[in-house]
């Protein structure tokens, strides 16, 4: 509308959009309360409103709109799992992305750029070979490719025989991804709230009381919400707000950290990650090459950059792009990843009969955002798991039936 | 670098430590349920503020224990495992079936 846009260019007055409810008072009562207002939360909220008719729900984060680890994640997408649970979950969730800035009409930047793992050793080849199989088995893109296609896919990665660690196979999936991770938690966010959910910043939940093996309300820094049921919704802090509602979790909090250089033309197109080497890599559409890796060597709930991580990712990035050497870097930060002992996350009933948990994202949490907004909003609503996120149930672990998806990460942790 | 002072070896760099979990009191191995195991292998209070947890000195494969603030990574102190595990605890065999459930 080249009118429309001329009148605003000339309006003495810029009326922004308003995406957000406006700060208001607390009520006094909500069918639901979600603790986290990142991309798991607000996704949440947004299916309940729009497809369960539940509105008179809140989200209450003590920080601001997708502060946390919404924002701190290297937005990867892909399904390439190795558990026939974990790729089937992984699966909905990538198909999910794809339609995703339909969905609540809010452009997430999605790119299909395609994700390549290497192999350095034997070992991780059979285990590649193992990860297509199962993918093809399930209908997610994932093929076993030689030194010469990964050639082709990335033409500037160094492909040395005498190398430190010479690549020996990759697997390629095509189905990899990335996408804006703010756009994707305002995205929710704007449609929640048009539906009528309140959304509630710099509003910390300090206490949950429970009363009869039920959650009666939260008390926050400002004041105490009656709620019909609880969701968690908080990657980074999964033990400690579930410690409030008396639940013990199988988790350890470690900080994972990545860092930025400064942009350059567009040299790489897909996602490369190595986890014999540690390391991660990819360029955005801004043209920064973000570099990410292996967690902290101990748990810590803080979000420092280290000199020794800094060290250890650039050694490993140059190991595979050493064009990267004259790089600067922008800017290195940190997330606190809740990692459990199988490396799925803890999704479903808990002990408190109406609290819900979404915790254990560790560091696989961006990529199922989707998926989690539809099957904890299915739970929620009708309080029945649904089959996609049963066997992720905090119960697995004391029936020993874990989700062992250790061997699928992008950088071993 | 950080440095851990090692009970047994005195202050090293903190490179030549790995991490080995949070300490937790060993369940009554005659009783226990199977529950009561897996809350001892798999779940953690992963506290944020002071915890008590196990380092290992990899050089000399020494584990210690040590009291480290998971807010700010101050190492509070270190002290041999010895002054938890101060009780000899013998296994008797299990030998029936019920025995072992």
């Amino acid at each position: 509308m080249p009118f429309g846009l001329l009148k605003y260019g000339l309006s003495s007055e810029y009326p922004a959009q308003q995406h957000f409810s406006p700060p208001g008072d607390l009520k006094k009562h909500y069918d639901v309360v979600i603790i986290g207002a990142g991309g798991h939360g607000t996704g949440i909220a947004y299916h309940l409103a729009k497809y369960h008719g539940i509105t008179n729900v809140a989200i209450l984060e003590k920080s601001y709109l997708g502060g946390g680890n919404t924002a701190r994640n290297t937005a990867v997408i892909r399904s390439n799992y190795l558990t026939e649970e974990g790729v089937r979950f992984y699966r909905e969730s990538v198909k999910l992305w794809q339609n995703l800035s339909n969905e609540f009409d809010y452009n997430v930047m999605l790119e299909n750029r395609g994700q390549l793992t290497l192999a350095h050793s034997d070992a991780a080849v059979r285990s590649f070979r193992w990860r297509a199989e199962v993918n093809k088995h399930m209908g997610v893109r994932s093929e076993l490719v030689d030194r010469q296609q990964i050639a082709e896919l990335v033409p500037n990665l160094r492909m040395a025989e005498d190398a430190r660690f010479p690549i020996m196979a990759g697997l390629w999936h095509a189905d990899g991804a990335t996408a804006r991770h703010d756009a994707v938690v305002w995205g929710y966010a704007r449609g929640a709230c048009q539906r009528g959910v309140e959304l509630h910043q710099l509003t910390e939940v300090q206490d949950v009381e429970i009363t009869a093996g039920r959650v009666s309300a939260v008390r926050t820094n400002r004041g105490r919400v009656g709620c019909g049921a609880v969701v968690q919704a908080v990657a980074g802090a999964s033990s400690v707000v579930a410690n409030m509602a008396g639940i013990k979790l199988p988790i350890h909090s470690y900080p994972l950290q990545a860092m930025v250089t400064q942009p350059y033309k567009p040299l790489l197109t897909p996602h490369v990650s190595s986890p014999h080497v540690h390391v991660y890599v990819h360029q955005t559409s801004r043209g920064e090459f973000v570099i990410g890796g292996g967690s902290d060597p101990s748990p810590l709930y803080n979000t420092r950059a280290t000199l020794e991580q800094r060290e250890s990712l650039s050694a490993a990035a140059l190991e595979l792009f050493p064009f990267l050497a004259q790089a600067r870097l922008l800017r290195q930060w940190a997330g606190t990843t809740d990692m459990t002992p199988d490396y799925s996350p803890i999704m479903g009933l808990s002990p408190v009969e109406n609290y819900y948990l979404d915790a254990g994202w560790g560091t696989w949490g961006f990529k199922a955002t989707p998926i989690c907004g539809v099957s904890m909003a299915e739970l929620v609503a009708t309080q029945k798991v649904p089959d996609i996120i049963a066997p992720f149930a905090l119960e697995r672990f004391y029936r020993f039936e874990q989700i062992n998806e250790a061997g699928a990460t992008a950088a071993s942790h | 670098m950080k440095i851990l002072t090692c009970p047994l070896n005195g202050p090293r760099n903190m490179s030549e430590f790995t991490y080995g979990g949070e300490y937790h009191p060993t369940p009554d191995h005659a009783d226990a349920s199977a529950r009561e195991w897996a809350e001892h292998v798999f779940f953690h209070h992963n506290t944020a503020g002071v915890v008590t947890e196990w380092w290992c000195h990899n050089a000399s494969s020494y584990w210690f224990l040590a009291e480290r603030n998971t807010l700010t990574d101050e190492v509070l102190r270190t002290f041999d495992c010895d002054q938890v595990y101060n009780q000899r605890i013998d296994f008797p065999a299990v030998t029936t079936p019920e025995a072992r459930k």
